[in-house]
């Protein structure tokens, strides 16, 4: 039963092997594209009921036992990641065939997708460091490649940037690997549980853990390791730029959460509290480089920045509720996220531009691009009833019931300066005039693609369904919280008695 | 042993920071590439050197009655090498056919992702 673990990890890269067989078959690459998602998403779906009937499921690849082998672990909160990534996987695969071009597809914009994909699942499923570094690794060469497509000069000067931090990142990952690898003589997350907590010095265990902080910080853009992403992901084609800005972030989110759940869980050392002053660093630096920019692309990239912060912030919390509350958080807002991205390109394509002072007048042409940009926009800033709202109140909340009343009134605030970033996109691109005269531009507006509207549409009526029920949701959230703050159960599964 | 290569080790970082802050492209490479190989020096160290046992133990023991050399972190180097090695070839390619389109590898020079204020951006426009 537990073999089908790998499944979310094989399928995306048979299928890009398959895709580099089809080059010059575009209708068969899309096509078997959707298919694999579709399929992805349904192991993804299996898996997280098998997880939350079952509980917690390893494979042990090759049967090599832990912590010699590499073992592949799913626990709810894997699980839902892997579940979350086959959705946007699925809604970028079928936006794909109206963005892409036939240059791009043809210099194997598929395959990367794939391999991409297959990457993210697997650094979701690992349970051991070094595996996890591999996947990491597999994921970056893949968005390198995918980022620089088309070579356009932002894409490049983008490209040197994301892939030199990026680089300096990954170091960092290593070095940490290794010096862990050095104290404990293992490199499986279960048994470093086990092994940390017996280093007698914690100083150096602490000093450990912030090389782990900052790499990851990096991926993830963290305050003040963030600088790669907004110089990036505005320059790639719209279905690249949206599953980058939905789930890239995110791998690096989760191996926070990971790393600082389970193999070193926060002790009295101040890194809990420095992760907290980060988060809400970054929530307000992100927020703020957001209502400087007047491109619609830059606009949504500063806000993945400041919603890390919110995630992070659940993460330095480190109670029930407030990690139940990272974990919604993130799931609600990678749907939002990949959306807002999908829609820049409706506003770029019926529009003409992602700059806001050269589109306008699409609430008369267009109302309909309107209302799917409110959802998610509007999602985004947290206005009641849809899931940004949940996901920022429960993490009010847990701030309030630990008495950090700063930090409740910095996430509050930063939801308000959202409004106004969504705001002005919603004013200059949907109520003012268009500045060309939409006569001029007659004849010129394509007329408006299904492939586009239906991802969008599935993507903003998740949204909705969340906000309207968020019970289910957060249910999972929570196993996961509870999961991860007591990680007896999962070193159990994964080590067994072994000591 | 492991002393000389703890320092060995800090030296290569210290120069490849050095390098790395460089912000000619060219610099950054040669730096990348000493740190890559610290790290790769900093792994080896970390599994304890052991120069005169094998790894090998009598065909009915389970596991080594004496230290023998750890075979795992050379398993990991060899892993990280070769991933290293493809990025590099990746970089190497990304910043010449950056050198080639932009003109240029100094870092502050390239705008072209994010103008300055007033400027429109990401125009897309092929060399």
């Amino acid at each position: 039963m537990s073999s089908g673990l790998a499944a979310p990890i094989i399928i995306p890269f048979t299928t890009a092997a398959i895709m580099l067989l089809g080059r010059r078959q575009p209708n068969f690459q899309h096509v078997s594209s959707m298919l694999a998602a579709v399929l992805h998403l349904a192991t993804g779906a299996w898996l997280l009921y098998t997880v939350h009937h079952s509980g917690i499921q390893v494979l042990h690849v090759a049967s090599w036992s832990a912590p010699f082998g590499i073992a592949l672990v799913a626990d709810h909160l894997s699980s839902l990641m892997v579940v979350i990534t086959g959705i946007v996987y699925t809604a970028v695969s079928v936006y794909s065939r109206a963005d892409i071009t036939a240059d791009h597809q043809q210099r194997g914009y598929y395959p990367l997708l794939h391999i991409l994909v297959g990457g993210i699942s697997g650094a979701f499923l690992t349970g051991d460091l070094f595996n996890m570094y591999v996947w990491f690794e597999v994921m970056l060469m893949a968005s390198f490649a995918l980022l620089v497509q088309g070579k356009t000069r932002a894409q490049l000067d983008g490209g040197v940037k994301y892939v030199v931090i990026n680089l300096i990142s990954t170091l960092l990952f290593l070095t940490g690997l290794g010096l862990v690898y050095g104290m404990t003589g293992t490199l499986n997350m279960a048994h470093l549980h086990i092994k940390l907590r017996m280093i007698g010095d914690p100083g150096l265990v602490a000093a450990v853990a912030v090389l782990f902080l900052t790499a990851f910080g990096i991926k993830s853009g963290l305050f003040p390791l963030f600088f790669w992403l907004p110089a990036s992901y505005h320059t790639p084609p719209v279905a690249t730029s949206a599953i980058f800005a939905g789930l890239l972030t995110k791998v690096g989110v989760y191996a926070l959460i990971r790393t600082f759940t389970l193999i070193f869980p926060f002790e009295d050392n101040g890194l809990r509290e420095l992760v907290l002053v980060a988060a809400a660093a970054t929530m307000i630096i992100g927020v703020l480089g957001a209502a400087t920019r007047y491109q619609v692309r830059r606009i949504l990239s500063f806000h993945i920045i400041s919603q890390v912060g919110y995630m992070i912030l659940g993460l330095g919390l480190f109670t029930p509720l407030a990690l139940a509350g990272a974990v919604f958080y993130m799931l609600h807002h990678i749907i939002v996220k990949s959306n807002l991205f999908l829609i820049s390109g409706l506003i770029q394509r019926h529009g003409g531009s992602f700059e806001l002072s050269r589109v306008g007048g699409l609430y008369r042409s267009h109302g309909w691009i309107a209302l799917l940009f409110f959802i998610p926009a509007f999602s985004l800033a947290g206005f009641p009833p849809l899931s940004g709202f949940w996901a920022k109140m429960i993490l009010i909340r847990a701030s309030l019931e630990v008495g950090q009343f700063v930090l409740a009134a910095v996430a509050a605030v930063v939801g308000l300066l959202t409004v106004y970033s969504m705001v002005k996109i919603w004013s200059e691109a949907f109520w003012k005039p268009h500045p060309e005269g939409v006569n001029e531009r007659a004849g010129g507006v394509p007329p408006m693609n299904a492939w586009m509207l239906v991802p969008i549409v599935a993507m903003a009526a998740m949204t909705v369904l969340i906000g309207l029920l968020p019970g289910p949701l957060y249910h999972l959230a929570r196993a996961a919280a509870d999961e991860l703050l007591e990680p007896g159960a999962y070193v159990y599964t994964v080590i067994g008695n072994m000591r | 042993m492991e002393t000389v290569l703890a320092i060995l080790t800090g030296t290569m970082v210290a120069g490849s920071v050095f390098l790395m802050l460089s912000k000619n492209l060219v610099r950054f490479i040669f730096g990348l590439v000493l740190a890559s190989n610290a790290v790769n020096l900093l792994i080896f160290a970390a599994g304890r050197l052991e120069t005169s046992r094998p790894p090998l133990i009598p065909q009915d023991a389970t596991h080594a009655a004496v230290a023998v050399a750890n075979s795992l972190p050379q398993a990991l180097i060899l892993t990280a090498i070769v991933i290293g090695f493809a990025l590099l070839a990746f970089i190497f390619i990304l910043f010449s056919r950056t050198y080639q389109t932009l003109g240029t590898v100094d870092t502050e020079a390239m705008t072209d992702a994010e103008p300055f204020a007033g400027e429109d951006s990401a125009k897309g426009r092929r060399p």
